[in-house]
């Protein structure tokens, strides 16, 4: 096996002559300089597939979201939806026929060609379990399109989608990696192993795999919105985020994600830029309004008043993250409540709260998460939060779970578990969170993740209609109204709105984060 | 000694056996299953549901088990879902490159480890034995994986002489002396641990042995003293010495889990760490049987070549 590993790679004739450039210097000044055209990316683990419809983690996402394209996508810096495959669209009265126009002309990496028949074949394969090649999954975010009736290729270059019920997120859920087009001549002939070799229209194609050492992609020269100017992209898969801060220091990788909040100020003088992107996540505490005293709303109300937010975010998180208001974050800028001003930092309003339900000296259980998805720090975060509950009154005692573990007791419910419990989300739409975790509907028993039990009729209706409803504007409205309902209610310590993080080194240029948090390396220059 | 090994071999069947048991009801004691790590936020019970029939979970546990069985008499290891790789390709690429870490780290702890406890012992409290007694507590005394950070800090960022991580070069490279860069730095905070181990015991083996009367009478035949200390005594103390490094083995393997971690060396260890952290019960087991099996050859192997130095060791 170790032949393996001694095999030389090479990527292409004009790649392998930069390769072997690079060694040539490389004598002395180390493995470290890639050439130019050639960004090396450190990714936080490696990818789990390359099929966008098996995976769920945002760290895959950034390679995909550069090999395949939707038929629509977030417009640059937005959370709105613009053409993409599809050029044009039309949405029925009823919300229930959606009906899609193909860009022409455009083929997938292995030159079949890219058509109504092959977007029939994408979402039949994830939804239909007699497919011919359902068996290629599992494919765990399906129900993203499972208000999918019917899919119809009206021609070569016209696409129906029949809806079961106005589903009014369906348009973002397509520009969600989920709802990237495969080519139904891979999945055929790779099966199962598609993932590892997959094949898309996007700004670059899959070039090789080498388990936890780098996948590589080069530029694709015929891609339909112009050739990216980038040659190839390696993503190294560095789990550790001391070895990835390293490797950025020692010039090992070109672009480094997710970096360590106390690691920042490393890359704050020359050399490097730091690229700071809010994003639709939301760090909260679920309160539980079953039982223990979380059922009155005035202390509900005194632990957003309690919880020093800003410490958290400027100090524990180093200015990573931002206060949250609401249940909404911001990065959803059309349907987010300006007017909505986050709790203040107030011991002693929130002392009073606590004596007007007189529930003083209350000990509550906290469960806590050793780390997961979008939980940022959640060990220091949960004991500053410890600490500002204690100088009000309250006697907390914290559990920590690892992540897996800390689901499995989360997600069933808070009774007869604990009092409040971290939890974080990040959705590429303002519907499916609160849709998710704020209805009645939605409690755990229901299969929802209301794990608090929060339930205000007046909340569901809103979030019913808004939902179904296709006009944008009725929405925002719709939503804005329910915010202010919540943060009212409380059901939740609204804490942190995370910033993702970035850092490049000098030679690369055009960079750019995005609200949806992909990673989009089309017009990235790297000299 | 063949029908010997022959005999051990056999006995390391039920020992698997009941490794792969022990790991099967771990991985079902603690909370959280595949669909759950794959599912994160969004794992509603229906979710999870389809899920676990889609990754054919929802059998029993038992059924699970004894499937698994059945397939690996066949040598089939099942197909990793989590890397959507096959188990076996997966295990076999990483634990080469766990061996070539291991393997050096080894021979360089033994090679060290008993040049310095032999030098400790044959100068017993002149300034060599003091120097090396400390360094010893100093090397004992480091964690590894704090020592690699630091050893990164220095020899990769500050003198930058050496890569940061990996195995192989992004760019060129992937000939031995690309892997050899590379494996310097993981190695070398692999063995400090060891080679202290090590430099301790066969001090005191060197010691007990430099007392004994044979020692005495190859002196007293005019055999020089060096002669005396590498092949005369050092030979019996080895009857001691071997099974410490046989048991250093054992912990250079595990050790190697930090190490891998720290340079993002892509070894077993941290392949299992993923593993277990993703609920892959069948990659989980794949590793830990052939990590398991090792230990055993080492065992043995450990055993043999006592025999085979000490005639009173019994095969």
């Amino acid at each position: 096996m170790v032949a393996l590993y001694l095999t030389r790679w090479y990527l292409g004739t004009g790649l392998a002559a930069a390769a072997m450039a690079a060694v040539g210097f490389g004598v002395t000044a180390t493995q470290a300089q890639s050439p130019p055209g050639v960004l090396i990316v450190g990714q936080i683990a490696e990818p789990q597939s390359l099929d966008p419809h098996a995976v769920t983690a945002v760290n895959d996402f950034r390679i995909l979201m550069n090999v395949y394209d939707g038929l629509v996508r977030y417009a640059d810096g937005t959370l709105e939806v613009e053409p993409a495959l599809a050029t044009d669209w039309e949405i029925s009265d009823d919300g229930l026929t959606y009906t899609f126009t193909l860009r022409e002309g455009v083929n997938f990496h292995d030159g079949s060609p890219f058509d109504a028949d092959a977007v029939v074949f994408n979402f039949e394969r994830m939804l239909d379990e007699d497919h011919p090649y359902h068996d290629t999954g599992p494919f765990p975010l399906s129900f993203f399109f499972s208000a999918i009736d019917e899919v119809q290729a009206v021609d070569t270059h016209t696409v129906e989608f029949t809806l079961n019920e106005p589903f009014a997120p369906f348009l973002s859920n397509l520009a969600y990696p989920t709802g990237l087009i495969v080519s139904p001549a891979a999945v055929m002939e790779h099966g199962e192993a598609f993932g590892r070799n997959p094949s898309g229209t996007g700004a670059f194609r899959f070039e090789e795999w080498q388990s936890n050492t780098r996948v590589v992609v080069t530029a694709n020269p015929d891609y339909w919105d112009g050739a990216p100017s980038l040659e190839a992209v390696v993503f190294r898969p560095l789990t550790d985020a001391n070895t990835r801060v390293a490797e950025m220091l020692a010039g090992g990788i070109d672009v480094m994600v997710e970096v360590p909040p106390t690691a920042l100020v490393q890359f704050e003088g020359e050399g490097y830029t730091i690229h700071e992107q809010a994003g639709p996540h939301v760090w909260f505490l679920i309160l539980n309004t079953r039982e223990g005293p979380f059922t009155d709303v005035r202390v509900r109300q005194a632990a957003n008043y309690a919880i020093d937010k800003r410490a958290i975010v400027e100090d524990v998180l180093e200015g990573t993250a931002t206060i949250a208001a609401g249940p909404t974050p911001e990065a959803f800028a059309w349907a987010y409540n300006d007017d909505l001003e986050p709790y203040p930092y107030d011991p002693d309003r929130a002392r009073e709260l606590l004596a007007e339900a007189g529930v003083e000296g209350a000990e509550l259980t906290f469960l806590v998460t050793e780390g997961g998805s979008g939980m940022l720090d959640p060990v220091p975060m949960g004991t500053v939060i410890q600490s500002n509950l204690a100088d009000v009154g309250f006697d907390v005692s914290i559990r920590t779970y690892e992540w897996n573990s800390f689901l499995g007791v989360v997600n069933p419910g808070l009774e007869g578990q604990g009092d409040m419990a971290q939890m974080a989300w990040m959705t590429n739409d303002p519907d499916t969170l609160p849709f998710l975790t704020l209805r009645t509907e939605a409690f755990p028993e229901n299969g929802g993740f209301n794990s608090g039990y929060y339930s205000n009729p007046e909340v569901d209706e809103l979030l019913e209609k808004a939902r179904t409803s296709t006009d944008q504007d009725e929405r925002a409205e719709l939503y804005r109204e329910m915010q202010e309902i919540v943060h009212e209610d409380a059901p939740w310590v609204f804490v942190a709105n995370w910033k993702q993080n970035a850092v490049t080194s000098d030679a690369v240029e055009n960079f750019a984060l995005q609200p949806s948090f992909f990673l989009l390396l089309h017009d990235v220059v790297k000299n | 000694v063949g029908r010997y090994i022959l005999r051990r071999l056999l006995s390391a069947i039920p020992v698997l056996l009941g490794i792969t048991v022990i790991v099967f009801l771990i991985m079902s004691l603690i909370p959280g299953d595949p669909a759950m790590a794959i599912l994160g936020s969004y794992a509603t019970p229906e979710n999870v549901e389809r899920l676990n029939r889609q990754l054919g979970l929802d059998r029993t546990l038992i059924e699970q088990y004894f499937i698994w069985l059945g397939n690996i008499v066949q040598g089939d290891f099942g197909r990793s879902f989590s890397l959507n790789r096959p188990v076996l390709d997966e295990v076999l690429d990483r634990f080469s490159a766990t061996l070539i870490l291991a393997g050096v780290s080894l021979v360089t702890c033994s090679i060290l480890g008993v040049a310095a406890g032999v030098v400790s012992a044959a100068r017993q409290y002149g300034p060599a034995d003091k120097a090396i007694t400390l360094a010893v507590l100093v090397g004992i005394s480091i964690p590894s994986f704090f020592l690699g950070m630091m050893m990164i800090l220095l020899f990769a960022i500050q003198l930058r002489w050496l890569p940061v991580s990996g195995m192989y070069s992004i760019f060129g490279g992937g000939d031995l002396k690309d892997l050899l860069r590379h494996l310097v730095m993981p190695a070398a905070a692999l063995s400090v641990v060891a080679t202290g181990v090590i430099a301790r015991l066969s001090r005191s083996a060197m010691l007990e042995v430099l007392r004994q009367d044979f020692v005495r009478t190859a002196r007293a035949k005019g055999v020089p003293e060096s002669g005396v200390v590498w092949r005369h005594a050092l030979k019996v103390a080895m009857v001691s010495i071997i099974p410490v490094i046989g048991v250093q083995a054992g912990f250079v393997l595990s050790g190697a889990v930090y190490i891998e971690m720290v340079f993002q060396w892509p070894g077993v260890g941290r392949m299992l760490v993923e593993a277990i952290l993703r609920r892959d019960l069948l990659l989980v087991q794949g590793g830990v049987v052939i990590v398991a099996a090792c230990y055993v050859l080492f065992n043995l192997i450990v055993d043999v070549s006592q025999s085979l130095l000490d005639p009173r060791v019994k095969t």
